[in-house]
């Protein structure tokens, strides 16, 4: 299986080259990505030289434009794909249907990626894709089981891609509306989920309180680890109790299930994390080579180490392994 | 790994003025060798980004579009849009990018209040930047240089192996 590996910046991207990706995910540094952060993501130029780079180690470059085009401004994303193509992206990661038919229309070559964006999570609106846009690959969302992706993957004409590691997005992707409703801004349409223009930390006695927007969205006690301020994983006041009400804060780490997720027909392994830095693309990537290549006993060992880095400290296997209902 | 006392007990007594044109001139020699180093900023650049070690008793306050350094004696209310406070040898290895910042605000090791537009940007200047200290500041050091740059080097590896942290972020500096 392919190891695809996020890059926020060129450093980070050299560091998941040199590591062992497979493939790089990366994007431009504007509203045509879902990973929108200041201070982030690559220009025409950073991008050529980071292909170049990719190209002469044997690593390929995914190219991600998986926001929806705002209408009126479609010229920016239009602007981006053919950028890309010229540049030499191996694949397009795309979410919206519009931007994936001008795709398909005008570059016929290019390599068309379904990005978890499209929130295409069954065998008729897959299919549906690789019709019409001829899409090669889908990034499958993070709210099936492994038996749900094996079932899915005989019904199908293209490759799947599965997220293994990184930020675990619990919501329907594409089509959540927690960060708009709380900020009036999304991933979906800015590329921005619980963006840091409205994302505010302080101080309370020992407690950390992190707000978003106007919602408090969790207190810390000291010493406790802490998370991402989203309202997904926001720890409220619900009747008589005080929990989370979606998801702990917790990253997805599905490494230990590696030979399910071959058997069931899985292509491609996604690690998440455009936006954390060159430290943590280096580091989680080699160790997931490492335990690409070692036998499933000797995986947990390697991986163990990387939990430190996640988000609350903690892992799960979310959604893949069920039990709830 | 935290400062001991004992080894920043004599910054109380060196002037300010001092450790400020030390720093300046630091900066400077950084700035230089990494003249990109702040276009990520983008409209973040005039902010002020105050940095405040937490085993020192001084507090840095940075104007990167001014290429602006200053030095002040804690405790100090602090004039910043956007403050990080954390061990100075975190501190460092940020502005490196050899510890990934999230995992050490998940740790509870790195605070961060003020200005997150700001502060991501800064973030994610550095990080994209390859800032060697190593090898940039020993250059100051003039014909002692390879000196300087054994020292900085041993350091910095004291730094990590005697840092309580995670696996992970420790096989990261390298």
């Amino acid at each position: 299986m392919e190891l695809i590996c996020p890059a926020g910046t060129p450093a980070a991207f050299h560091e998941a080259v040199d590591a062992g990706a497979d493939a790089v995910y990366c994007g431009f540094r504007d509203e045509t990505n879902a990973r929108n952060f200041p201070g982030l993501n690559f220009s025409r130029d950073e991008l050529r030289e980071a292909i170049a780079y990719a190209k002469r180690k044997g690593t390929q470059t995914f190219v991600a434009l998986n926001t929806f085009m705002r209408a009126g401004a479609e010229e920016i994303w239009y602007k981006g794909a053919a950028d890309a193509v010229a540049l030499g992206a191996d694949a397009l990661i795309l979410a919206d249907f519009g931007l994936m038919a001008h795709v398909a229309e005008k570059y016929p070559q290019q390599r068309l990626h379904v990005s978890v964006q499209a929130s295409a999570s069954n065998p008729d609106a897959i299919n549906f894709l690789v019709d019409a846009f001829t899409a090669q690959r889908v990034v499958l969302p993070r709210t099936l089981t492994i038996a749900d992706i094996a079932r899915i993957g005989k019904n199908i004409r293209c490759e799947m891609e599965v997220f293994v590691f990184g930020g675990l997005c619990v919501m329907a992707e594409g089509r959540c509306s927690l960060s708009s409703y709380a900020t009036g801004k999304s991933p979906n349409m800015n590329g921005v989920c619980s963006p840091a223009s409205h994302v505010r930390y302080r101080k309370d006695g020992g407690e950390l309180v992190s707000e978003l927007g106007e919602f408090t969205i969790n207190r810390f006690p000291a010493g406790e680890a802490a998370g991402y301020p989203t309202l997904c994983k926001g720890r409220f006041d619900i009747a008589d109790s005080n929990g989370y009400a979606f998801e702990d804060p917790v990253s997805l780490d599905v490494m230990g299930e590696l030979e399910a997720l071959k058997a069931a027909g899985v292509k491609a392994l996604k690690i998440e994390g455009r936006q954390r830095g060159k430290a943590y693309v280096a580091e989680v990537v080699s160790t997931m080579k490492a335990a690409l290549n070692s036998p499933p006993d000797r995986r947990a060992p390697l991986l163990a180490r990387l939990r430190t880095m996640s988000e609350g400290q903690k892992t799960t296997s979310g959604a893949y392994e069920k039990r709830w209902r | 790994m935290q400062i001991p006392p004992i080894l920043s007990a004599p910054l109380h007594m060196i002037p300010i003025p001092l450790i400020e044109r030390i720093c300046r001139l630091m900066f400077g020699r950084i700035a230089k060798a990494h003249p990109g180093l702040f276009e990520r900023l983008d409209e973040h650049r005039q902010k002020r980004f105050a940095f405040l070690p937490t085993d020192l008793p001084l507090a840095f306050v940075v104007v990167p579009g001014r290429q602006e350094i200053s030095v002040l004696r804690k405790p100090v209310e602090i004039e910043a849009d956007a403050v990080t406070e954390a061990p100075l040898f975190l501190l460092l290895a940020l502005m490196e990018g050899r510890c990934d910042a999230d995992a050490l605000f998940f740790s509870r090791d790195l605070s961060v209040t003020g200005d997150m537009e700001a502060m991501l940007a800064m973030r994610n200047a550095l990080d994209a930047s390859n800032i060697d200290l190593q090898k940039d500041l020993a250059k100051l050091a003039g014909p002692f240089a390879p000196i300087a740059r054994k020292v900085i080097g041993e350091i910095r590896d004291r730094a990590l192996k005697d840092q309580n942290r995670p696996a992970g972020e420790a096989a990261a500096w390298n």
